[in-house]
């Protein structure tokens, strides 16, 4: 896993991906940790795969349900293109099952929606492991 | 016959989004059965399709008004006809959410579809009445529908 806790002068490199306009929006907007800077979106899972090859995110915020291909497959294949990526399950499917599933694909956190902003920056900040550094 | 807790998880997916995302709860008026066919739809509604155990189709029908003011709430100031079908989605997608943690595999619960229009046709089955739950957020009413059988 890398190690963000010292990267004060390399900005962490962030992908959106979700199929609501509007909670992409809203994860830019609200994020406020320091270094992470959004490097690009998309709106569901086949696109995401196109805009990881092209931007190379260290990060990955991710839907589930999605069209086209879900969050789930998607995280499998991001994961295998970049083995130590961090990725942040963010959806509305509330059951253990669906976290389970997510984690056993490579997954590392899971942020159930709706969330405050306060959650949001709580959930990347541990996913970054700067929950104790910042 | 509905049951009661399966209504709590659907009030609950409705109110928790504007409790979380708007940092503003919402107020639930008197439930009651509708008399004459399907309630009356707002101008945009989410709508999820329940079948298995239960089968049907659960609602949350809102006036543009309100999801202007929880998007603005948000810090969204794109208030488009697109992003006000994006949120009212998003509301039915926490419903559908909560509702798949407290049933498990006792039902299956599609992806929210979303509809717009005040005189869009959002037909529940003829066959049961479906219970109608008002909600109030700040000045304005919108509605949770819910027909199971």
């Amino acid at each position: 896993m890398p190690d963000f806790t010292q990267s004060a002068s390399r900005p962490i490199r962030l992908l959106i991906v979700d199929d609501s306009n509007i909670m992409r929006r809203r994860i830019e907007r609200s994020q406020q940790i320091r270094h992470l800077q959004v490097v690009g979106s998309a709106s569901d899972g086949q696109e995401a795969i196109e805009v990881f090859r092209a931007t190379d995110p260290d990060v990955v915020t991710m839907d589930i349900t999605m069209p086209h291909m879900d969050g789930i497959e998607c995280v499998e294949k991001l994961v295998q293109l970049k083995p130590d990526v961090l990725i942040l399950i963010v959806s509305a499917l509330a059951d253990k099952a669906t976290a389970v599933e997510a984690m056993e694909k490579g997954a590392n956190g899971f942020l159930n929606k709706p969330f405050s902003d306060r959650q949001l920056n709580e959930a990347l900040e541990e996913l970054l492991g700067l929950a104790t550094a910042t | 016959m509905i049951d009661e807790r399966e209504i709590r998880t659907f009030v609950y997916g409705t109110t928790q989004y504007f409790e979380v995302a708007a940092q503003q709860a919402a107020s639930l008026g008197s439930p009651y059965l509708a008399t004459q066919g399907a309630p009356e739809v707002h101008e945009y509604t989410g709508v999820i399709t329940v079948s298995g155990r239960r089968q049907g189709i659960v609602y949350f029908t809102a006036p543009r008004g309100m999801l202007t003011v929880l998007l603005m709430k948000m810090n969204e100031s794109n208030v488009s006809h697109e992003n006000l079908c994006d949120l009212v989605g998003e509301v039915a997608n926490t419903i559908s959410g909560n509702a798949r943690r407290d049933f498990g595999n006792q039902f299956a619960i599609s992806v929210p579809t979303v509809v717009s229009g005040a005189s869009s046709s959002v037909q529940p089955p003829t066959d049961c009445r479906p219970v109608v739950i008002p909600i109030h957020w700040r000045s304005h009413s919108a509605k949770l529908v819910v027909c199971l059988k």
